[in-house]
Order: C-alpha cells, then sequence, then structure tokens
C-alpha cells in the first residue's frame, strides 16, 4: 500500500484495494440516466393518483361542505333536485364494515394463531392453501355464493347482514394473511422465554405473542376494512339502494356508498352529477381515515 | 431450594435424529455445573431435555430418565409446564419481553401463573433484581420499557424474571455469549453469589469462564457430524481442566482439537 500511495498518478484502470482514482465517466454519466429514470417512473405512477384525487376533490367538496350532507338523507329527492344528504349510505356502509369486522376478525386471527402457532402437516397446509383460494375469489363470486345461500337456500329477502356475509368472505383471506404475516414476526425467543417461565402454550400466545403483535394485526384489520369498504359487487346482487335511512341490517334494503354513486350515475342531471362526485370524494375520505387510523394505531402502539 | 439431577441413560432425538446418546450423571445442589464442548456436540440439547424446552420443537423427544430429587420428570403424570416452573432457563440472548416495563417483565412469571396480589408482586421484583444485581441502576425506572437496557442489563433482567418465579433449578444456555466482557464479568459474579441458593447448569463455549464459574464440568464431544453427541468426561472443575483423564478432554481443552 506504502508504495502505490506515494505515486499522484491516478490509475487508468482502477485496480481492487489498489490506488484512488476519481470517479469513471462512464459511471457518473450511468448515474444520471438510471436517477433520471427512476425519478420519470415515480412522477409517471403519480399522475393518475392526483389526477383522481384533483378530480373527485374539486368535484365534490362543494356539497360535502354543507353540514346537510353529514346529516339527511335522499328520501324524496329526485335527480332534478338539489338537496339531501348520504346520511344514509355513509350508515349503511359504516354498519355493514362494522358487522362483516366483527364476525371476520375473530375467524380471520384465530385461523391466523393456528396456522402459525399450532398447524403441522397436512390439515396446516390445506388451510394455508385454502386461504389462497379465498383470496383469489373475485368479489362478485363471493357475493354470487352469500346470493345462493342466503336468498335461494334460506329464502331470506337481499338485505345489509347478506352483503356483510359476503365482505366477511373477502376480509378474512386478507386479515388471515396480515396476522400471519405479524405473528412470524414475533421472534421465537420471546415464547421460549415464557415457557421457560412456566407459562403454558394457550397463555403464551394470548399474554405475549398477540400483544407484542397487536399493532400489526390492528393495522392489517383497519387496512382489510377499509379495502372492503369500497366493494361494490356484492352490493350489487345483495344489497339494493334505498334513498332513505334504514338502520336494520336484517330489513329492507340498506344504501352504501357505491350504490349511491351507482345511483347518481347517468342521470345527465347536475344536481345528480354533484351528489356523485360527493359521494364518492366521502367513500374516497373514509376508506382514508381508516388508513390514517391504521398508521396512527401502528406508530403508537408499536413495540419499542 | 435447591435439588439434585440424576440422568440415566438419557438418549435424545429430533424426529428419526439421535442427536445426544448415553448420557448419564448427576448435578448436585448449589453447586455450578459447566458443559463445554464443539458445536454442535449437543450440551445445548442435553440442557434444554433438563426441563423439557427441547419439547417445543417439533419432534423432540427422549429415552431415559432425568430425575430431580428422585422424581423423574419424563414419567406420564407430570406436566411439563409445571417443570419448567421448578427447571427456569436463562437463554442465549437476552430476550425481555418487548411490550413490558421492566417490572412487567419481572413479575410476567407470577403473573401468568396467576398471582394477582399487587404487594406480593412488588416484593417478588424487588427481590429478584436485588438478586440479579440489577436493582440499584434500574429502581427508578421500573416502569419503563424491559428492552431500553443494555444488552448486559437485559441479560441481567432474564436472570431476574427467571429466579422471580423461585425454581429450584436455573439452566444457562451461554449466557454471556452475546455479552461485552464488563457485562459478562458482571453475570459471572452474579452466577458465583446465587449459587448458595440454586442448582446452576451452564453451558458455555469459553473456557475460561467455565474454569472460573463452575465447581463441576461435563465435557461434551461427537466422533463426527452427523453422530449422535456424547458425554466423555465429567468431574471437579479443578481436575477437569488440570489432568483429565480422557486425551479427547484434554486435546479440547488446551486447543489441540481437530
Amino acid at each position: 500500500m506504502s508504495t502505490v500511495t506515494s505515486s499522484t498518478e491516478p490509475s487508468a484502470v482502477p485496480s481492487v484495494g489498489g490506488g484512488l482514482s476519481g470517479l469513471s465517466r462512464g459511471r457518473s454519466v450511468t448515474n444520471s440516466i438510471m436517477t433520471v429514470v427512476v425519478y420519470a417512473a415515480f412522477l409517471l405512477a403519480l399522475v393518475p393518483l392526483a389526477w383522481i384525487l384533483w378530480t373527485v376533490l374539486s368535484r365534490g367538496y362543494g356539497l360535502l361542505m354543507d353540514q346537510n350532507w353529514w346529516l339527511t338523507s335522499q328520501r324524496g329527492i329526485t335527480p332534478r333536485r338539489v338537496g339531501g344528504g348520504a346520511y344514509h349510505a355513509i350508515l349503511g356502509t359504516l354498519v355493514q364494515a362494522a358487522v362483516c369486522a366483527l364476525i371476520a376478525v375473530p375467524i380471520a386471527v384465530f385461523t391466523a394463531i393456528y396456522l402459525v402457532e399450532y398447524g403441522r402437516g397436512k390439515l396446516a397446509r390445506a388451510v394455508s392453501f385454502m386461504v389462497d383460494i379465498l383470496t383469489g375469489i373475485p368479489s362478485i363470486v363471493a357475493a354470487l355464493f352469500i346470493y345462493a345461500v342466503w336468498v335461494t337456500t334460506f329464502g331470506f329477502q337481499r338485505v345489509g347482514f347478506a352483503v356483510s356475509l359476503a365482505l366477511v368472505m373477502l376480509m378474512i383471506p386478507v386479515v388471515v394473511r396480515s396476522t400471519e404475516e405479524m405473528l412470524k414476526l414475533v421472534p421465537n425467543e420471546l415464547r421460549e422465554a415464557s415457557y421457560a417461565l412456566g407459562v403454558p402454550k394457550w397463555k403464551t400466545i394470548a399474554r405475549i405473542v398477540i400483544p407484542t403483535a397487536l399493532s400489526g394485526i390492528i393495522t392489517g384489520v383497519l387496512l382489510g376494512l377499509a379495502r372492503v369498504m369500497g366493494e361494490t359487487a356484492p352490493l350489487l346482487i345483495l344489497g339494493p339502494y334505498s334513498a332513505s335511512i334504514n338502520t336494520s341490517l336484517v330489513d329492507g334494503p340498506m344504501a352504501a356508498l357505491p350504490t349511491m354513486i351507482k345511483d347518481n350515475f347517468g342521470q345527465a342531471l347536475q344536481p345528480a352529477t354533484d351528489r356523485l362526485w360527493a359521494s364518492a370524494l366521502t367513500l374516497i375520505l373514509l376508506v382514508l381515515l381508516l388508513n390514517g387510523a391504521g398508521r396512527v394505531v401502528a406508530r403508537f402502539s408499536a413495540v419499542r | 431450594m435447591a435439588q439434585r439431577i440424576d440422568v440415566k441413560d438419557l438418549n435424545v432425538y429430533y424426529g428419526s435424529f439421535k442427536a445426544v446418546e448415553d448420557v448419564s450423571m448427576s448435578i448436585e445442589p448449589r453447586t455450578v455445573t459447566a458443559f463445554i464442548g464443539p458445536s454442535g456436540c449437543g450440551k445445548s440439547t442435553f440442557l434444554r431435555t433438563l426441563n423439557r424446552m427441547h419439547e417445543v420443537i417439533a419432534g423432540g423427544r427422549v429415552e431415559g430418565t432425568v430425575a430431580l430429587n428422585g422424581r423423574d420428570l419424563y414419567s406420564k403424570d407430570i406436566d411439563p409446564v409445571a417443570v419448567r416452573r421448578t427447571v427456569g432457563m436463562v437463554f442465549q440472548r437476552p430476550n425481555p419481553f418487548p411490550t413490558m416495563s421492566i417490572f412487567d417483565n419481572v413479575a410476567a412469571g407470577l403473573r401468568l401463573n396467576g398471582v394477582k396480589t399487587k404487594a406480593v408482586l412488588a416484593e417478588a421484583v424487588e427481590r429478584s433484581l436485588k438478586g440479579a444485581n440489577l436493582w440499584n441502576e434500574v429502581k427508578d425506572r421500573l416502569d419503563k420499557p424491559g428492552a431500553g437496557l443494555s444488552g448486559g442489563q437485559q441479560q441481567r433482567l432474564c436472570i431476574a424474571r427467571a429466579i422471580a418465579v423461585e425454581p429450584q433449578v436455573l439452566l444457562m444456555d451461554e449466557p454471556c455469549s452475546a455479552l461485552d466482557p464488563i457485562s459478562t464479568l458482571a453475570i459471572e459474579d452474579l452466577i458465583d453469589e446465587i449459587k448458595q441458593q440454586y442448582t446452576i447448569v451452564i453451558v458455555t463455549h469459553n473456557m475460561q469462564q467455565a474454569a472460573r464459574v463452575s465447581d463441576r464440568t461435563a465435557f461434551f464431544n461427537l466422533a463426527a457430524t452427523g453422530k449422535p453427541g456424547r458425554l466423555i468426561e465429567m468431574g471437579d472443575t479443578a481436575k477437569i481442566f488440570s489432568n483429565p483423564t480422557e486425551k479427547a478432554t484434554e486435546d479440547y481443552i488446551s486447543g489441540r482439537f481437530g
């Protein structure tokens, strides 16, 4: 080394571990090109997002400023008339999503616990495979399945609860997979430390493993919820639109934001078009709110 | 409080793989017994059979008997969970529960086993932290997360957590291998103190450590890779390190191994 460092001439061919030389021209050119490509790709991906947000925001925000939007329904409002609100649809979407979560989260979390903590051999592989299949089921197929069970077989009406059931089928695989990942991230050393204290396995899972993974599990649930809230196919098959407020999941048609959007679509009348954009913006806001909540939960309950 | 362990004709398997073969030994109460030997010789595996922790890994099972004060840990009417309450363990890497404060970490074993009385928990936490030489360093921040301590403090926290449930025997699986020399010294001093009350078994790769802390030493070896590990020789530490009976022990200790 000492003999090399004494020479001031930078060597033309940089040798490994040899003398120092400036950044070669070829490499600095490649670096610039790749930087431009990466930024261009990023901006390109941003274009549709910004476009959608701008369109929905600029056309929809007017109605959202009016407090009636949040407090009244569309009862008795024709496409020609200005006025009314989205309360009935917001309520329907939230109630259906909440009931869906109430059913889907325990099933999904316990499935994930089984797969990570207990599952061995054939049964576990079969369950995991089924979850994969469930992930790939198009939402309209899930909706048709629930229709076949709920309406055709049992003879019930097309009501909010049937929509929730279809959403359950879509939410379960998402939550199973995210919970599974979170449980796998819990180091085995923690389980062993707990066992070594004479703590039974189920208590180890309930008091050590789940709390350690909790923030991730909650984030996964909220993201899964945000995803099913925008699902439209189950509503088209199972949840006919109603312009009135309906708080019952088991009696009569119940509105939801996606079906409200569809109801106002193709009316070619300004009041209806305004309502379409406003309800689209409302749906986006709800989903964003859930996403944000997921992030806040992750930040504040994260394991230090 | 401390109890003796008698192992007789023990074979340890993982599935069909025989990891340890034909080990018989006696571990005396209120002593420190060190297990030394090359990597893969089965000393850690054997250590884990002393509180049935090897069963946590799928396919782990044993033949033979491990008796704690004359009671076979592997007889059918014994609950492995109860065994682990009696025979505690400290692991290679410090593993405090990340969701819990320092206090909760030490209290975890008692709480999870149903102790709810605040005064009892507070008393046990203070006693265990003092026992683990950590009390003075953490007494003002018991509600801070245990994971915020330094590596050496975390390991002493884990020792406090292990002794809080008042086990009869304390197993230590290379407890200092992730620590710097000063923390190692602190742990070794601690081992020296608590051996008055516990039977301690320690696995170590550090021969000087075995010589420093242990009263008796067991040397494990394996004939070749893929062959089961065996107990080669066991005796008073002074004798093993100065005048071992077996040639293999002498070679390993003097560094002429392999």
